[in-house]
């Protein structure tokens, strides 16, 4: 009796001790401790180095487009923050140009919809939008699946992820929200300071911080600085009449609305707005202070008292943005890990 | 004396609860004896067959078409026996979509218990839950993957189209191929403004109820009529909305489904 508990015991050990080695290759996802619970839905996709390692690839797959030129990287490049740096909206294939400025990809775990509209409330059903976009990628799912299934490369790494060589749309979209829910962002300034590391914000970002919290942190909420929520943020119906929230609820009062975005990353991420038609941060405080129009369902944050826009002035500006660079997280974009190979 | 009485009467109610509950499963169905039982879709367009292409056809607007494709989910379906007791085929094997350009489609095969039925109800599209399920649990026809143009997926709003009618017509505006198509699809489940999810009820009364037995095959012959979703009480002319799709409009064109179903016969 007493030998047979033992053997249990040590059985037990030797199983934790092999998990801890598969732990320390690979670094699974963890939640940052001063981060809400994430939204997506783990339990049905279970973080695996082999299904993470298959989704980077895929993420980087030109195949995944009709004429084998354009990848999700293409438009979310990592030392852009995931995003198209520099472009207002972004070219695919063809250079066609899109209608919408490419979001940036990070803390996607937290996200309850996706795109500048929400239309789409499951991650694992995002990449589908993209890759059937006549203007991104232009192809279909299943001439993706054909392509992965006749590559040398695909059925063996699906089979190493998944247990066998099928490739179909539940393996490739679960591999690919793998690689995405893995982009987090959490070691910036603003979190070493949150975490009390020491690391002190200079008095312009604290004062920044405090202007922010007052003025922004309604909308921009820490620590994801979304809330996830569709406003119209009174800059003016964009040159090609997108519509934005409406378009997928059809809601007259949803009209001109779009996804409040994460500011994180911010110096990586310009140009900004739904269009990009920002392209410095300056010009963005400059429209909530002095811009702000005021149109058809404009945000009531924006109205208080009958005032348009945040009162706020030309130093004041500055301080908040002083802060709003504290959330760069130059790891999380140099990181080799997220890199393509 | 006393404990003697309650124990008799626990006994007695338990009796009665237990015979209650006997009598019950006697009413409801015994799920070792299914049986084969088919729901056949039969497209038309009012007094002809629906033939792709070639067919040519005139709408309550007077209005010639021809169609080039017809395709609709059919989804949850539950049969009510002649006593009135509804069985409800399990959702996982409830799925359906008719296609007019593979004939082997247009049957729903089920597996029923035996008995007697007299009416019929399913929903034209897909639920709700199962729009927003994990993929695991959306295989087959419910791949969101679909096909090329004859996909039944909306990506951008995480959608199935629950029914697709395109065709040809001199009324429709001509695009930059030369051709004048009139595109029909409607969907939307309810997470936008717009709920199009509709459930059809059949009566078999008149045309035949459905006898299922393990030795045979019983067949609901339904007839679909494409005129009927021109010429439901929402009229739909060709020329005043040669496509609709996610708008607020598909759901006064949704109004004509229920309509485009009757039953014709039951093969038993």
């Amino acid at each position: 009796m007493h030998v047979k508990h033992w053997i249990v015991i040590a059985a037990l050990i030797s199983l934790c001790a092999c998990s801890r080695k598969v732990m320390d290759a690979f670094a699974s996802f963890e939640r940052p401790a001063h981060f809400p619970e994430p939204a997506y839905r783990f339990s049905t996709n279970e973080i695996t180095a082999e299904k993470f390692e298959l989704g980077k690839k895929l993420f980087y797959e030109t195949k995944l487009s009709r004429d084998n030129t354009i990848s999700c990287g293409t438009c979310h490049i990592q030392t852009a923050g995931f995003t198209h740096h520099g472009h207002d909206v972004s070219h695919g294939i063809e250079d066609r140009l899109g209608k919408r400025n490419s979001p940036s990809v990070s803390n996607m775990a937290w996200s309850k919809s996706f795109f500048w509209d929400g239309g789409v409330t499951d991650l694992d059903l995002q990449p589908i939008v993209p890759i059937t976009n006549p203007v991104e990628m232009d192809e279909t799912i299943p001439n993706v699946l054909q392509k992965l299934r006749a590559h040398p490369d695909y059925p063996k790494l699906f089979k190493r992820a998944f247990g066998s060589e099928e490739i179909n749309t539940e393996r490739l979209m679960k591999a690919l929200s793998q690689f995405m829910v893995m982009l987090v962002s959490a070691d910036s300034k603003y979190d070493r300071v949150i975490h009390k590391t020491g690391e002190q914000f200079s008095p312009e970002e604290q004062q920044g911080f405090q202007l922010f919290q007052q003025h922004c942190g309604s909308c921009h909420k820490e620590p994801l600085f979304t809330d996830e929520s569709f406003r119209n943020n009174g800059i003016g119906i964009g040159y090609n009449g997108d519509e934005g929230r409406a378009t997928v609820t059809l809601n007259e009062a949803d009209k001109y609305k779009f996804k409040v975005p994460s500011l994180r990353n911010l110096s990586y991420t310009g140009p900004y707005m739904h269009d990009g038609r920002f392209l410095t941060l300056e010009a963005v405080l400059e429209h909530y202070a002095k811009r702000v129009k005021d149109v058809q369902n404009l945000d009531p944050a924006l109205k208080q008292s009958g005032v348009l826009g945040i009162p706020l002035t030309a130093a004041e500006q500055s301080n908040i943005i002083a802060f709003l660079k504290t959330l760069n997280d130059p790891k999380f974009i140099s990181n080799k890990k997220f890199a393509e190979q | 004396m006393n404990h003697l009485i309650k124990l008799a009467l626990m006994v007695l109610v338990a009796n009665v609860l237990l015979a209650s509950s006997c009598k019950k499963t006697k009413d409801e169905f015994d799920k070792s004896q299914l049986a084969s039982l088919s729901i056949e879709f039969d497209n038309i367009v009012g007094g002809q067959n629906l033939m792709l292409n070639t067919g040519s056809y005139t709408n309550s607007s007077n209005e010639e078409f021809s169609v080039s494709m017809l395709q609709y989910y059919v989804s949850n379906i539950k049969l009510k026996r002649t006593d009135g007791v509804e069985f409800t085929v399990p959702q996982d094997s409830s799925y359906f979509l008719i296609r007019e350009n593979n004939a082997a489609t247009r049957y729903a095969k089920l597996k029923v218990p035996e008995g007697e039925y007299s009416s019929l109800s399913f929903v034209l599209g897909v639920d709700s839950l199962r729009s927003t399920m994990d993929l695991s649990l959306r295989k087959g026809v419910l791949d969101p993957a679909g096909g090329m143009e004859d996909g039944m997926y909306w990506g951008w709003t995480m959608g199935y189209i629950f029914f697709k009618l395109e065709g040809n017509s001199a009324l429709a505006p001509v695009d930059p191929t030369g051709a004048r198509k009139f595109r029909y699809h409607i969907g939307g489940f309810g997470n936008g403004q717009i709920n199009n999810i509709k459930t059809v009820t059949v009566d078999l009364t008149a045309g035949g109820i459905a006898k299922v037995r393990k030795e045979r095959q019983s067949n609901i012959h339904l007839m679909v009529d494409v005129a009927k979703f021109f010429g439901g009480t929402q009229q739909v002319s060709i020329a005043a909305h040669p496509s609709v799709m996610f708008s607020t409009f598909s759901t006064q064109v949704a109004n004509n489904f229920n309509g485009m179903f009757r039953h014709d016969h039951t093969e038993n």
